[in-house]
């Protein structure tokens, strides 16, 4: 399934829908895919495969402790292929989301193409602007993949446009001006920001990330958003009450979408 | 003139970081060139170099030193002279001036041994402004010392627990500090290098060095060197020594990277020399990685130069092949910082000390290139006080476990 039908299909749910995170190779390659897999069996519409890096600016301490753990058990750029190629056929798009210079090192188009062959629909990139990603423009063509890049509350509205122009499946709007984490409560620049992307989107569906965490507050962000990330509540489920509480928080989350 | 508009240097430099910072890395470019384009700014900022850091620093003639090699002149750019001892007070009171400009009150600034973190406490305590340092966990047990300096100076420090527990982690917890309270504060990075404009700016603050050089080795010999050294850390003293030389075409420039126990055992920090192209901490330049592009974790006697990247216009400037840039190892480090200290009464930096080993393993080479006894700088970018804790123990001057910090 591509990233749009499965917006499409939350769309005429009349929800919004679940996107969620896990790194690879968290806590192990293995159980990660098990990980994944539970995550889409209990309600998840995306998915996103986290690709553990040695730096990773945008994140909070929640997926720097799980990435870091990842990366000290070994796990390599072509577990993570393998992760998306072991969970893409149970019916979600699967997207990574990389930090750059792991997919620069790899090169970008053995990337594209090895990423396209294991059935993954995209690439979510954090600190990749349209402005430097020629090369990756390129691939993504070549490959046909989503490409996702994220915009914020301190984007100006010419940037937005720009940004938005670049992106296919869906635009990442960063709800707060911060790193990963969950957060008690949502932000309120989040519909803001949402409503300069979608007057800049047109069809394409707009997620919010960062600080999700319950169902409540997947419903809250829901009501104007078209996709609700969620990435360190469920890294801090897994490891902490394994996949049992994986599963009940993603049951919790999809159903503050579907109430 | 290099960087483009986007801050490239050909392929290196430009920006990989959030969007969500691109707004004040904009911002941030806007204010300084207006700056550097107003004399009120400019002005101010010299005024402050000369009468509170105290530049012009002395260029000073080596005359010990170059009889004791033979055959050479030995210019050495004092700017362990300069209050807090060393180039880098000249970055930090560009940018803490620059952020008063802004109208911003806060300044963050990462660092590894101490000593950017000490010049940047240095200038928000003379420029009224809250100043938080990150410092890796396992750096502030190295350098308690620097630790009470900054914390004498008003400054918070934020041992760092993440990652690897240095530098380079500090950079990410200061970036992380950034994206999240950027409408207050001034991100104070301590080298040439990060996302555009950070080269070109730091790199336009430091670039006195240089160009008093010049003007200095011009009156003193009536004619340019026929080299200039500096170590390369990050790039700030170097890039800011070789600035105003590049139009120069008959002076060579060598940048020396720190080569740790020698490059061919992995334990090392020189970026260029020893490393492959990639991009960290918001450019593309040379970096330590390891075949998926993980960064590798750098390794130098001198806390200044364990960085395991480098500022891109340096990896432009060696691509070009404008700039000549070697390793030098701990050893050979150790080495020139025991020759100053007794041939001229000047203990440098162990950084520092790079610059002149580098220079003398080259002068046999550029003697036979030139066919004449060279005149040469030697950028002595700082001050050997913070460093002897690491040579007592190197040279054995300790009674086993005495000195602390
Ligand atoms: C005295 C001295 N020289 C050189 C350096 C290296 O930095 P850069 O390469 O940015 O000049 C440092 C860094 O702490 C330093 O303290």
């Amino acid at each position: 399934m591509t990233v749009s039908v499965a917006f499409e299909k939350a769309r005429a749910e009349g929800r919004a829908a679940l996107v969620g995170y896990l790194p690879a190779g968290f806590p192990s390659v293995a159980e990660g895919i098990a990980a994944v897999k539970a995550m889409i069996e209990s309600g998840v519409d995306l998915v996103e495969i986290g690709l553990p890096y040695s730096d990773p600016v945008m994140d909070g301490p929640v997926i720097q402790r799980a990435t870091e753990q990842a990366l000290a058990g070994g796990v390599r750029t072509r577990d993570v292929l393998h992760t998306v190629e072991a969970v893409s056929g149970a019916g979600v798009p699967v997207l990574i989301m990389s930090y750059w210079n792991p997919i620069e090192k790899y090169g970008v188009d053995a990337f594209a193409r090895d990423l396209a062959a294991a059935g993954g629909s995209g690439l979510i990139t954090p600190d990749l602007i349209p402005d430097e990603a020629e090369e990756w423009l390129a691939a993504s063509d070549a490959y046909q993949l989503d490409r996702i890049f994220l915009v914020s509350p301190s984007s100006t509205d010419e940037r937005i446009a720009m940004t938005v122009a670049h992106c296919r499946g869906f635009v990442y709007a960063t709800a707060v001006m911060g790193v990963t984490g969950a957060r008690d409560s949502t932000s309120s620049a989040a519909p803001t920001l949402v409503s300069r992307v979608k007057a800049a989107a047109g069809n394409l569906p707009v997620g919010v990330g960062l600080g999700v965490r319950s169902g409540a507050q997947a419903a809250e962000v829901g009501a104007y958003a078209d996709g609700v990330i969620v990435g360190s509540a469920l890294v801090s489920a897994l490891a902490d009450g394994g996949l049992p509480a994986l599963r009940t928080l993603t049951q919790d989350l999809r159903s503050g979408l579907t109430a | 003139m290099l960087p483009d508009d986007r801050g490239h240097f050909g392929p290196y430099g430009g920006r990989f970081v959030p969007e969500a910072l691109i707004a004040a890395l904009d911002e941030l470019d806007a204010h300084y060139r207006k700056a550097m384009a107003d004399p009120e700014f400019t002005g101010e900022f010299e005024r402050m170099l000369r009468e509170y850091a105290g530049t012009p620093s002395l260029l000073y003639d080596a005359t010990h030193l170059s009889a004791h090699v033979g055959d050479v002149r030995i210019l050495l750019k004092r700017e362990d002279l300069n209050h807090t001892g060393a180039h880098k007070v000249r970055n930090v009171l560009g940018q803490a001036l620059l952020t008063k400009r802004m109208g911003k009150g806060r300044v963050i600034a990462e660092t590894g041994a101490g000593q950017h973190g000490v010049a940047s406490a240095t200038a928000a305590a003379y420029l009224d402004l809250e100043c938080v340092v990150y410092m890796g966990e396992v750096d502030t047990k190295r350098q308690a010392l620097n630790v009470a300096r900054m914390k004498m100076l008003g400054a918070t420090v934020i041992p760092v627990t993440t990652g690897s527990r240095t530098l380079k982690d500090a950079i990410n917890e200061a970036l992380r500090d950034w994206v999240t309270n950027v409408d207050d504060t001034h991100y104070l990075l301590g080298t040439a290098a990060g996302p555009h404009p950070f080269p070109a700016m730091v790199r336009d603050f430091v670039r006195g060095i240089g160009v008093e050089a010049r003007a200095q080795c011009l009156a003193l010999t009536g004619a340019l060197p026929d080299a200039v050294a500096a170590c390369v850390g990050g790039g700030s003293n170097a890039i800011g020594m070789f600035h105003a030389f590049v139009p120069d075409e008959s002076v060579r420039l060598y940048g020396f990277e720190a080569g740790g126990d020698g490059i061919e055992t992995g334990r090392h920090a020189a970026s260029i020399t020893g490393g492959s192209h990639g991009v960290l901490h918001g450019s593309r330049s040379y970096l330590l990685q390891d075949e998926d592009g993980q960064t590798i974790e750098s390794h130098s006697i001198s806390a200044g130069l364990d960085y395991p990247s480098v500022g891109p216009e340096h990896a432009w400037l060696h691509d070009q092949g404008r700039a000549r840039y070697q390793p030098v190892t701990d050893a050979e480090a150790m080495d020139a910082f025991a020759l100053l200290c007794r041939t001229e009464g000047i203990i440098p930096a162990i950084e520092s000390a790079h610059a002149l080993a580098g220079m003398l393993r080259e002068i046999p080479a550029l003697r036979a290139e030139l066919g004449h006894e060279p005149t040469v700088i030697v950028n002595l970018s700082g001050r050997g006080d913070k460093d002897m804790h690491t040579a007592g123990e190197y040279f054995g001057l300790f009674d086993s476990g005495e000195v602390i910090g």
